[in-house]
C-alpha cells in the first residue's frame, strides 16, 4: 500500500459519513469492531464493499467476502492491501 | 433461445413510409400500431434508432399517438451501432436481447458487424415480427403487462436517487418500501417461471424451474416455496424474489433464491436471508443453501456471505453454505416487512 494512512482515512470517512449514529460525542477507533457496536449491518457491509472496490480499484476474492473483514476499519484496511497484491 | 426483450426500430421508410427529413407526408405502415400494442403486452419495450432530427421526430410520433411506446429514443446523425449499444445501456438489459429492424442493408450490415449478438430483421418482413419465436414469451404476466410503466418508474427512482442530496440511509427512508413475503400461489408461478427464466444474474443455483416442476413443489410439504414483492413510493417492482426451501430432517436447506437484478441496491436479497434466517432459528434448524457460482452471481455471492453463510463444502463451482445463525440480523427499518405465512389452497 503507497499510502496507509490514506486509505485509513477514507474508510472511516466513508463510515462516519454513511452511518447517522455517528455524532461528534462518538469516536471510531480503528480497531473498533463496528458489528459489535451495532452499527453496521450486512446492507452496510455490501456497500462498504463496494465502496472499497470503487476507491481503490481491486476487486475483493471470494474468499475474503466475509463479515469478518468488514468488522473494523483496520480490517478493512489489511483487506485492501491484501486484494492489492 | 433467448427471448427478446426490445425492439429497436428505424423510421424513415421502416415504421412509416416515406422519409420525414425530405419533407414527405409520412403514414405509418399498415398494422403498426396494432404490432406495437401487442409488442407491448407481451413485455417486450420499442426503442428507436434513426437518423433523423428528434422534435421532428417526437412530434409526428404523437400526431400518430404512438409515442408513449417508445422507451429512451435515439435520434441523431451516429452510427446505429451505438445508438444500439446506448438502448441496451439506458435500459439496462443485454444486446442480445435486442431486435433491430431497418430497411436499408447498409445499416443492418453496420449494427450486424459491430453486435453479431443483435438480432436483425429487415424492414420488408416487419409483419412477421410477432410471429417470430423469440418474440413470443411461453409466460406472459401482470409484470410483463407492466413493463414499460415499471420501466419509467425505474427511470424516475434512478433520477431522484442520483439527484437526492442527503446520505443514502435517508434516501432509503423516503422510498417506504415495502417487501411481501407470501407462500406462492398457483397464480404466482407464471411470474416466478419468468423470473426463473429472465433472471440469470441473481440466481444461486442458475437451475431454472419450470411452471410443473414448481406448483408441484407447492404440494410438497417438506418444500416452502416463498414469492416476495416490492413496493415504494413510484409503484410496485411487481414480483421479484422467488425462494425454495427443502426440510431434511432437521436442515432448512435454500435450495434456490432468485431476484430479479432491478432490486440488489435496495437490499432485498438480504432481506430474504434475514427471514429465513428467523424461520430456521425459531423452528431450532440448521440452514444451509445450495450455490453455484458463475461467472454473473458475484452480487449472490456476497449477499450470502456477508449475511454471515461461509462455504461448509466446495467443490469446483458447486458450494454448500450454512450459518450457524448466531448473527440474526433486524430487518433495516426503511423497509416494512409483511409476511403473509399461509397455506393455501
Amino acid at each position: 500500500m503507497e499510502n496507509y494512512e490514506q486509505a485509513r482515512e477514507s474508510i472511516r470517512n466513508f463510515i462516519i459519513g454513511n452511518m447517522d449514529v455517528f455524532d461528534e460525542d462518538i469516536t471510531l477507533a480503528d480497531d473498533d469492531n463496528i458489528f459489535e457496536k451495532g452499527f453496521v449491518t450486512s446492507i452496510f457491509a455490501m456497500r462498504l464493499l463496494d465502496f472499497i472496490e470503487d476507491e481503490f480499484k481491486i476487486e475483493v476474492a471470494d474468499e475474503d467476502i466475509n463479515l469478518v473483514n468488514f468488522s473494523s476499519v483496520q480490517q478493512m484496511v489489511k483487506l485492501v492491501e491484501k486484494s492489492e497484491g | 433461445m433467448k427471448y427478446v426483450k426490445c425492439v429497436v426500430w428505424d423510421l424513415d421508410n421502416t415504421l412509416w413510409d416515406g422519409t420525414l427529413l425530405e419533407g414527405d407526408a409520412v403514414s405509418l405502415k399498415p398494422g403498426i400500431k396494432e404490432i406495437l400494442k401487442t409488442l407491448d403486452e407481451r413485455g417486450i419495450l420499442n426503442s428507436i434508432a434513426s437518423k433523423n432530427d428528434l422534435s421532428d421526430v417526437m412530434q409526428k410520433l404523437e400526431e400518430f399517438e404512438i409515442a408513449h411506446y417508445f422507451l429512451v429514443p435515439q435520434v441523431g446523425w451516429g452510427a446505429k451501432s451505438t445508438a444500439i449499444a446506448r438502448i441496451a445501456e439506458q435500459i439496462n438489459i443485454n444486446r442480445d436481447t435486442l431486435v433491430f429492424i431497418d430497411d436499408q442493408p447498409f445499416e443492418r450490415d453496420e449494427v450486424a458487424s459491430v453486435y453479431p449478438e443483435v438480432m436483425i430483421v429487415d424492414a420488408i418482413d416487419y409483419k412477421e415480427l410477432i410471429n417470430m419465436e423469440r418474440l413470443n414469451p411461453k409466460v406472459i404476466t401482470e409484470d410483463s403487462k407492466r413493463r414499460r410503466q415499471m420501466y419509467l418508474e425505474q427511470e424516475k427512482r434512478v433520477y431522484d436517487e442520483t439527484h437526492y442530496e442527503g446520505t443514502s440511509i435517508e434516501f432509503l427512508e423516503s422510498l417506504n418500501m415495502e417487501i411481501r413475503i407470501s407462500r406462492a400461489q398457483e397464480y404466482d408461478l407464471k411470474r416466478a417461471e419468468e423470473l426463473t427464466i429472465r433472471t440469470n444474474q441473481l440466481n444461486s443455483t442458475g437451475i431454472q424451474y419450470g411452471y410443473d416442476e414448481l406448483k408441484e413443489l407447492l404440494d410438497v410439504p417438506s418444500y416452502d416455496v416463498w414469492v416476495c414483492e416490492l413496493t415504494d413510493k413510484y409503484g410496485s417492482y411487481g414480483k421479484i424474489g422467488l425462494v425454495l426451501v427443502e426440510h431434511i430432517d432437521n436442515r432448512s436447506i435454500i435450495r434456490l433464491l432468485l431476484m430479479s437484478c432491478r432490486t440488489v441496491s435496495r437490499g432485498v436479497g438480504t432481506v430474504l436471508l434475514s427471514f429465513l434466517m428467523k424461520r430456521a432459528k425459531s423452528a431450532q434448524e440448521v440452514l444451509q443453501a445450495d450455490f453455484i457460482r458463475t461467472d454473473r452471481n458475484r452480487q449472490m455471492l456476497i449477499t450470502y456471505q456477508l449475511a454471515n453463510f461461509v462455504q461448509k463444502k466446495k467443490e469446483d463451482k458447486r458450494i454448500l453454505f450454512e450459518n450457524d445463525l448466531s448473527i440474526i440480523q433486524e430487518y433495516p427499518p426503511y423497509i416494512k416487512i409483511i409476511v403473509d405465512d399461509e397455506r393455501k389452497k
